[in-house]
Parts: structure tokens; C-alpha cells; sequence
């Protein structure tokens, strides 16, 4: 109890509450925040829910297939009598998972490009910053695809890498981050630049801090709210584009569940079966919209520019 | 401006020519194996005759001599067979490219005649009830599955209440203008959805970026209309940052054009390229991305060109940093 003045006064000098705020005052981020904790508490809870649940996502009930929503199957079965729920529940989690790993992974990139185009300038600058405006300008779902049919086995992998069952699983991480990475680049270039020749930053150079340093401890830092707005709302993309890939058939491979490959077969599911085409697809909806209202919520209260343009 | 035009037709080249080189260089990382599938295709033939094979083919040379022979061939006009159609790539390719121009350009046309009333209106009054359901709108548009939504669409509008036909091309035996227009209603659809909730915002901030501006005050001051001043000073400047940014989504607008053509059977650029891949027909794969990529590059070269006669200030005359 006696701590909590002190801890107001501190987070007081940061501006954090004016930021809490903003976030506070986007209605649509805070729910979507709300609806995003639920979906992770629940993709991390998954096999302790179905434990509790009495079944397994990948059980195969060959007499009760398209069951209807029942007490036992709170959602009905798909087409092998499984249950839609708990599939629901674990894909979840490899969309959830996907999401974030490849976004991660795109900002770790972009964040290298863009400080290593904004310090070095020049001809690297001109390079790097050409090879964005290419990918950037990329019809983007013909490439994955294609290199997303490459054959595993014919990459020189470590032993047992191309066999694993979660082998498809982090090659679209893997693609989707070499080529998600150009927005973070750009932006973390643009405030390279603008602090390059900034007082705080010479004088660290003065005080003989090396290029990587100055780029690390000084630049890095001033740039994070940019990467985690971008980052965010390419999550909501990213779940999509794995969805597309799984759905056509270049995704996660099944037997695992994902949203996209619950959807392989919807096609046919529409005049058989609609709820088994409707129920993932609303699934993607309510994930990527949440996410895209959180990183839009993320600006108001980080980007304090945005928050002049409010009224 | 010529000079600019050139730098930008230069700098197209070298993306296609070291895209065509990546392209090449995967495909060799394929699932199976050219000579493999003629052997299993014809028992006659024993490995020592793969062998053979594999030297007429110069499969047997190392990649970088492979790529230097296609691309002497591919410029010289002979872009090479599909295995799965045995017919030359572009006589698949070249009509569908033009289907899928006719996809592309209703849903672009469409989208845009959609966002820019709409994104004009949202931000007239910026943070009101119209506004705030707008903004709804437009995330609920970018933040759908494009396959979902277009499941969605059959299952509605040709399933429930078939009005229209689920997919395809045109009738057989039926094949007419108003049959073939009755086919590109859904696909169009579809597209237009998943893009025109992007467009909409990107016109909205444009137009509260530019409504901010002192220009605009000064109109207002000294009694020019809100009509006019929207139309004849806002609007006009906003439009350079929109065309920058649609061009920039031509990529994207083609990728939506694959799901949507491969949902609806639609027989255009992006299903051949995925039909082509599952099918391992990858030099039809290979040429197919590559002409998308260069009518997706040359879209941007003209977004450039329209950007100059919209802008008096660009002249595009080169400024030496």
C-alpha cells in the first residue's frame, strides 16, 4: 500500500497515463483487447479444456459425422466426426501461434534494414531501400505459394527438420516474415534519419559510441512505438494470409487444425453442412479484427501525431 | 520526365530479371523430378536412358549456365511449354491475362467509385455517428477472409436465392454477352468487398489531412461553398497521396484476384498460376508470375505518370541529393 503513490508519481514523469488514456478512450481496441486475451487464454488452455471437455480434437467418430449441436458436441461434428469445438479451440492456437511468431520475425528483419539503411546511407541505403519498393509492389499470395509448394526434403535442413510435423508450420512463419518485413524497414529508417544528426545522438558520438550503439541505444528506442503499431496490425494480415494458404491447401497441413484448413473443403461444406464453413471463417473475422482495432488503438495512445489529428 | 520514365522501366527490368532468376532457381526445389515423371510415365524407360535424358536437357549443368540458355530463349520470344496443356505458355497465358484485366479493372473502378464518395463523406464530419459507422464498415472489409467472404457470397446470393450462378466462366451452350456479364457479378463482387475498405480510409485521411490545411481555412474565408471547396481545392490535393498508396495495392488487389478467381472458377492469371503449381506445370507457374508481376509493375509506372499531371509541382526532373 505504501508503495503505490511512488509508483503513480514515477509512471507519472513517463506520460504513461496520458497514453493510457487514449487507449483507454478507443472503445473498439479495449474490447478487442478483451476479445484477443480471451482467444489466447484459450489457445493456451486448449488441452487442459479438452481434458475437462471429455474429447480430443483429432478423434475420428466415423458414426457421428455432421452431428448437430449436441451437449456432448456443443458445436456438432465435421465431416469425420470430429468435434468442431474443440478443433475451433485448437486452431486457434496455430493461427494464433503463426500470427505472432511471423510478425516477430518480419519486425526483427524490418528493424535491421531500416537501421542499417538509415545509418549507412549511400549506396546500401539506395539498395535496400530499392529492394523494399520491389517487395512491397509484389503480388504477395502467388510468391508464398510457390514457395510454399517447395519440397522440404530438397533444402539442405538439418536431419529430420523437413519430416517434423510442425515442419509447415514454421515455413509460413519463415516466408511470410521474408516478406513482411518491408513497412518496419521503411519506418525505422525514416527515424534513423530524423535522429541521426539530433543533439543526444552526437553527443553520444561524441562520447565515442560506435555506429552500432548510437543505432541500438539511442535510435532503437525512439522507434519502438512505430514497430509495435505496424507490428500489430500485420498480425490481423498475417492470420490471413495463413488462412488463405491453408485453405488452399499450402498451409498447415492436416492432420493439425488450423481456421484455413478446417475451411479446405468448404466449397462442398455450403450445400452439405454451412455451419462447418461459417463457424472458422468467423473465427479469422473476430481474430483479425481485433487485432486490427487493437494496433489502431495502439496509435491513438503511441503516436502522439495521430492524436493531433483527433478533433 | 522522359528521363524519369526510363530510370523507372530500368529499375522494373532488373526486379524482373532477378525475380525470374530466384523464380528459376526454386523451381528446382519442386517436388519431384522432370526426368522422374517420364520414367514413371513410359516403362520402356530404364534410368540409364534418365541419364541420357538428363544430358539432352542439360539438367546436368550447373543452374546459373540452365537460367543464362532460358533467358537467351525467353528474350528471343520462346517462353517454353506447359507440361500439363502441352501447348506454349502464352497461348494459356495471354487470354487469361486479359480476364483477369477484366476482373481486376470492374472491382478497381468499383472500389474506388465506392471509396472516394464515401471517404469524402466520413470525413466531413471526422468522429461523428456517420463516421464512426463508416470506420466500422471499412474494418469489418479489411479484416474479412476473402475466401470466406466469397463463400459467403455463393452460399447467399447462388445458393439460397440463386440469382446468379456459383462459378464459372459462362453457361455451356448459352454463351452470350448478358451470360458472361451474369458470371463476372459475383467475382466482381467479391474483389470489390476485399478492397474497398482499404481505399475508403486511405481517401478519408487524406481528406482530414488536407481539410486541416490553411488553404482550405482561406477558401472557406473568403466564401468559397463547402461543395466547392472540397471539390475544387481539397479533393484535388488529396487525390496524390490516394493514387500513391492504390498503386502501391495493385500487388495486393492481384493476390485478391487469385482467391477470388480460384473460389469462383473463374479461368484468369491467378488461378492458372496455383492450378499450375499443384498441377507441376512450374515453367506455366514461372512465366505467369512473371507477366503478373510486370503488369502489376507497369500499373505503378502509370499510377507515377498520373501522379505528374495531377500534381503541377512534380516534374520530375532529377534532384541530385
Amino acid at each position: 500500500m505504501t508503495a503505490a503513490p511512488a509508483r503513480i508519481e514515477a509512471a507519472g514523469t513517463r506520460a504513461t497515463p496520458a497514453r493510457w488514456r487514449r487507449f483507454l478512450a478507443h472503445r473498439a481496441a479495449v474490447a478487442s483487447a478483451v476479445v484477443l486475451a480471451l482467444l489466447a487464454a484459450a489457445a493456451l488452455a486448449a488441452p487442459a479444456i479438452a481434458r475437462a471437455y471429455g474429447a480430443d480434437p483429432g478423434q475420428v467418430d466415423l458414426l457421428n459425422r455432421y452431428a448437430p449441436p449436441s451437449a456432448e458436441h456443443w458445436l456438432g461434428t465435421d465431416a469425420l466426426g470430429r468435434d468442431l469445438f474443440l478443433r475451433l479451440v485448437f486452431g486457434g492456437r496455430v493461427s494464433l501461434l503463426v500470427g505472432l511468431a511471423a510478425a516477430f520475425g518480419a519486425a526483427v528483419i524490418g528493424t535491421a534494414i531500416g537501421l542499417v539503411s538509415g545509418f549507412a546511407g549511400g549506396r546500401t541505403d539506395a539498395v535496400l531501400m530499392r529492394l523494399t519498393d520491389a517487395v512491397i509492389a509484389l503480388p504477395l499470395l502467388p510468391f508464398l505459394i510457390i514457395l510454399a509448394a517447395i519440397d522440404l526434403a530438397k533444402l539442405p535442413l538439418p536431419e529430420g527438420w523437413a519430416e517434423a510435423d510442425t515442419a509447415s508450420l514454421w515455413r509460413i512463419v519463415a516466408i511470410v516474415a521474408l516478406f513482411g518485413w518491408p513497412t518496419v524497414a521503411r519506418l525505422v529508417r525514416g527515424t534513423a534519419l530524423s535522429l541521426r544528426e539530433r543533439e543526444f545522438v552526437l553527443a553520444a558520438r561524441a562520447l565515442g559510441a560506435g555506429p552500432a550503439r548510437i543505432a541500438l541505444a539511442h535510435v532503437l528506442p525512439n522507434a519502438v512505438s512505430p514497430i509495435v503499431v505496424a507490428t500489430t496490425l500485420s498480425v490481423g494480415n498475417i492470420i490471413l494470409l495463413e488462412s488463405v494458404l491453408s485453405f488452399l491447401g499450402l498451409g498447415v497441413q492436416p492432420p493439425t487444425a488450423s481456421w484455413g484448413t478446417m475451411l479446405t473443403n468448404a466449397q462442398e461444406l455450403i450445400w452439405s453442412a454451412p455451419a462447418l464453413a461459417v463457424w472458422p471463417g468467423l473465427m479469422i473475422f473476430v481474430t483479425v479484427i481485433a487485432f486490427n482495432f487493437l494496433g489502431d488503438g495502439l496509435q491513438d495512445a503511441l503516436d502522439p501525431r495521430a492524436v493531433v489529428t483527433r478533433r | 520526365m522522359l528521363r524519369f520514365l526510363i530510370s523507372r522501366l530500368v529499375q522494373a527490368a532488373i526486379v524482373l530479371a532477378v525475380m525470374s532468376f530466384v523464380l528459376y532457381a526454386l523451381i528446382g526445389l519442386m517436388p519431384g523430378d522432370p526426368i522422374d515423371l517420364m520414367i514413371q510415365a513410359n516403362p520402356e524407360l530404364t534410368p540409364a536412358d534418365g541419364e541420357r535424358l538428363r544430358r539432352l536437357y542439360g539438367l546436368d549443368q550447373p543452374i546459373v549456365e540452365r537460367y543464362g540458355r532460358w533467358l537467351a530463349d525467353a528474350l528471343s520470344g520462346d517462353l517454353g511449354y506447359s507440361r500439363a496443356h502441352a501447348v506454349p505458355v502464352l497461348d494459356i497465358l495471354l487470354p487469361r491475362l486479359a480476364n483477369t484485366l477484366v476482373l481486376l479493372g470492374l472491382a478497381f473502378v468499383a472500389a474506388l467509385a465506392i471509396a472516394l464518395p464515401v471517404g469524402i463523406f466520413a470525413a466531413i464530419r471526422p468522429y461523428g455517428p456517420a463516421d464512426t459507422a463508416i470506420n466500422l464498415a471499412c474494418f469489418a472489409g479489411i479484416s474479412i477472409p476473402p475466401f470466406w467472404l466469397a463463400l459467403l457470397l455463393i452460399m447467399l446470393f447462388a445458393v439460397t436465392l440463386g440469382w446468379l450462378p456459383a462459378g464459372g466462366m459462362a453457361t455451356p451452350g448459352m454463351e452470350s454477352l448478358a451470360d458472361r456479364a451474369r458470371h463476372l457479378v459475383l467475382p466482381v463482387l467479391a474483389l470489390t468487398l476485399a478492397s474497398v475498405g482499404g481505399y475508403t480510409r486511405y481517401v478519408r485521411a487524406a481528406m482530414l489531412e488536407q481539410m486541416r490545411q490553411d488553404y482550405v481555412r482561406t477558401a472557406r474565408a473568403k466564401g468559397v461553398g463547402a461543395i466547392a471547396v472540397i471539390r475544387r481545392h481539397a479533393l484535388r490535393n488529396a487525390m496524390i497521396p490516394v493514387i500513391t498508396i492504390v498503386a502501391l495495392d495493385l500487388g495486393t488487389l492481384f493476390s485478391g484476384a487469385l482467391i477470388t478467381e480460384t473460389m469462383f472458377g473463374y479461368l484468369g492469371m491467378g488461378k492458372t498460376i496455383y492450378d499450375a503449381i499443384l498441377a507441376n506445370d512450374f515453367n506455366l507457374a514461372l512465366v505467369g508470375l512473371m507477366l503478373a508481376t510486370a503488369t502489376v509493375l507497369a500499373g505503378t509506372i502509370l499510377a507515377d505518370i498520373a501522379y505528374a499531371a495531377l500534381d503541377p509541382r512534380i516534374t520530375y526532373r532529377r534532384a541530385r541529393a
